[in-house]
């Protein structure tokens, strides 16, 4: 009879919910394609950027070196750049973007380099600027390139190997496994788009079922019917966790479709670089996310049912799930920060350990005693959660407060 | 049958304090009879039908509700009740026979069952026409059918309204007026709340005065009239309430 009761209460909030245009935008449309969108967008428009500056022949201002024809020739004959006549007013030509760097090149250059002698050639650009930024390592390219065949020019000269300045080669190997490579650089990213869409997802719900039927004036209808009030809160506290777990669901798979798109885009832009990057994130990992998650879901659901039920209305109730937003995402971008590793009083941390365990497990990291002490102590926050979401389903001034 | 013993429900206010809005108060209601509990606003009408509703939980005394304690079994008190006001709306989104059905299901009814009541109800009263829209999508009067439903389709014994025509039309009050009446014919017994004296003249069988959430006196139209030595109900209510009205304002 029990759980028929939750059972009749649930079907009931999920038929109600799946006409109401809100908690089906929260719960389906947002985790669809908000992970597209933000991931797979944010990556094209990164990789177009990119790409446009390195394809840009940027217009670079050549200072001096009239009297260094080879090296002035040089450069004006190099296709990376297209070299322009110096002017006094170069650095409020960088600035102004009309240029994008300038290179001074110092008296007699050619000479001193014949000589042997050391000078300076300056480079100047606009920090923080990516075209300028990409003009100058073109022309920082050029002079190392310089540099480095006028050292094997005179090394052939006086009958020396090369390696007489280069005794040895060092280079540095990566030995993580590709999914670590991943967990460290995006790890942090999944678990805190699956919380934060777990909470999105059950807060339209969460706020409908409650604060919503007091202003619609349904809340008097329900509690004269038979059902009793903890069988009327555990339907919809049901029907709450579906939404939060449909979105964390929806998030996964799309987070997944779009990885993929990701995966093929960054690993295309650091091809041919000393360190290609590989990704490589298991359907184990994917599963043991969610199942980290699921707790965190059932405290979400019914910390905002508890919340919600406090209001009268749709407005206030939204007023009063704002600040629990704030303390669901901060720890979830603390957790995503790199550098921030699990510990013993961490763990017991709600939101912040679920991130940070879940960073742990995309990386392909089990640490099962923290991964163990993370899930329990979520599980009781759920637990505490869901006693004060009855508790306050049984209180009159909650639920006819005026 | 109810019979209210010393009903008392005392609410914490912060700025009152502790606020009496029902005070001892104790009546019999027999089956196929109509009681109307007459009183102005917070005068503790609507407090004392939700504490009979099991709605909200008496501060002291108690009431039997056909034949069970809604201290000690709340659950088939309300199983055995159909409580309507303007304040029970309808859930917007559901259609009136989902509606309905709901209500059957939560009340324990087989499917069997609740599609043979609806199919009795909603022939009755007229609402085959827009069983399957939507109730946000319905006119006053329709969703004031769609409330009767849900109050009947678990037939019943005890019929609660609270001011169940405030803010009606005229049509859609009689509507209402009407169901009370037949809930009567039917030998259900009927409570029910108001300020207007003239649905009482028409509807009620006993009456209760209350104010203050107190229940100053009760009976009879025909006691009333008697006791009091005035005609016009709103007379006898004007000469019970008065004396504590000034009572009040001297304090």
């Amino acid at each position: 009879m029990k759980l028929r009761n939750i059972w009749i209460v649930y079907r009931k909030e999920l038929r109600d919910s799946l006409r109401d245009r809100r908690t089906l935008v929260a719960m389906i449309v947002v985790p669809l394609l908000v992970m597209p969108l933000l991931s797979v967008g944010a990556l094209v428009l990164m990789s177009k950027i990119i790409g446009e500056a390195k394809q840009e022949v940027p217009r670079v201002m050549i200072l001096g070196g009239e009297n260094s024809p080879k090296t002035r020739e040089a450069l004006e004959s190099n296709k990376e750049i297209k070299a322009e006549p110096g002017s006094s007013d170069y650095i409020q030509l960088i600035s102004d973007k009309k240029v994008r760097a300038a290179v001074e090149i110092p008296p007699d250059f050619d000479g001193a380099i014949a000589r042997g002698d050391q000078l300076t050639v300056r480079i100047y650009n606009y920090q923080g600027d990516l075209k300028s930024g990409v003009a100058a390592d073109k022309l920082e390219k050029f002079f190392n390139d310089l540099s480095s065949r006028t050292v094997q020019e005179r090394l052939a000269a006086r009958n020396l190997p090369p390696t007489m300045v280069k005794p040895f080669e060092l280079k540095t190997q990566n030995v993580a496994p590709p999914e670590k490579v991943s967990g460290a650089m995006i790890g942090g990213f999944i678990p805190y788009f699956v919380i934060i869409l777990s909470l999105t997802g059950a807060m339209y719900p969460a706020i409908d079922l409650t604060a919503g039927e007091k202003e619609r004036g349904t809340i008097e209808t329900i509690l004269c019917s038979r059902v009793s009030r903890t069988h009327l809160v555990f339907g919809k506290f049901f029907m709450v966790l579906t939404a939060s777990l449909g979105s964390a669901i929806l998030a996964m798979i799309s987070m997944g479709a779009s990885f993929q798109v990701a995966k093929a885009m960054m690993v295309g832009m650091t091809k041919g670089t000393d360190n290609p990057l590989q990704f490589s994130i298991g359907i184990k990992a994917i599963g043991a996310v969610f199942l980290m998650a699921l707790p965190i879901t059932v405290f979400f659901s019914a910390a905002l049912l508890a919340i919600a039920l406090m209001a009268k209305s749709y407005k206030e109730a939204q007023s009063y799930i704002s600040p629990l937003m704030i303390f669901a995402i901060m720890p979830a971008i603390v957790g995503m920060l790199p550098g921030t590793e699990l510990n013993a009083r961490l763990s017991l941390i709600p939101v912040l350990n679920t991130t940070l365990v879940c960073k742990d497990i995309v990386s392909g990291t089990y640490h099962w005693h923290q991964i163990g002490i993370v899930f329990l102590s979520t599980c009781v926050y759920a637990a505490a959660a869901l006693f004060i979401a009855v508790k306050q389903f049984n209180r009159e001034e909650v639920l006819f407060r005026t | 049958m109810i019979e209210a013993e010393g009903l008392c429900k005392v609410f914490k206010d912060k700025k009152r304090g502790e606020v009496r809005a029902v005070n001892n108060v104790s009546f019999v209601c027999k089956p196929g009879e109509i009681y109307g509990l007459l009183g102005a606003n917070g005068a503790g009408k609507t407090t004392t039908l939700r504490m009979l509703a099991t709605i909200l939980e008496p501060t002291s005394g108690t009431a039997r509700v056909a034949g069970f304690d809604l201290m000690k079994d709340p659950e088939n008190v309300r199983a055995n009740v159909g409580f309507l006001s303007t304040a029970t709306a309808l859930y917007g989104r559901l259609t009136a026979q989902e509606m309905v059905e709901y209500f059957g299901r939560l009340y324990g009814l087989d499917e069997a069952t609740i599609s043979q009541r609806i199919n009795e109800i909603f022939t009755r009263l007229e609402m085959n026409e827009f069983r399957d829209r939507r109730c946000d999508k319905l006119s006053t009067g329709m969703k004031q059918k769609v409330s009767i439903a849900r109050t009947l389709v678990h037939n019943p014994a005890v019929m609660i309204f609270d001011e169940p025509t405030i803010g009606l039309d005229v049509m859609a009050a009689r509507t209402i007026v009407q169901f009370i009446r037949e809930c009567r014919d039917n030998g259900k017994t009927v409570i029910f709340s108001t300020h207007v004296m003239s649905e009482v003249e028409k509807l009620c069988d006993h009456i209760g005065i209350i104010h203050g959430g107190m229940l100053l006196t009760e009976g009879t139209l025909a006691d009333l009239r008697q006791r009091y030595a005035l005609q016009d109900l709103e007379d006898i209510f004007v000469k019970v309430v008065e004396p504590h009205m000034v009572k009040e304002a001297v304090a």
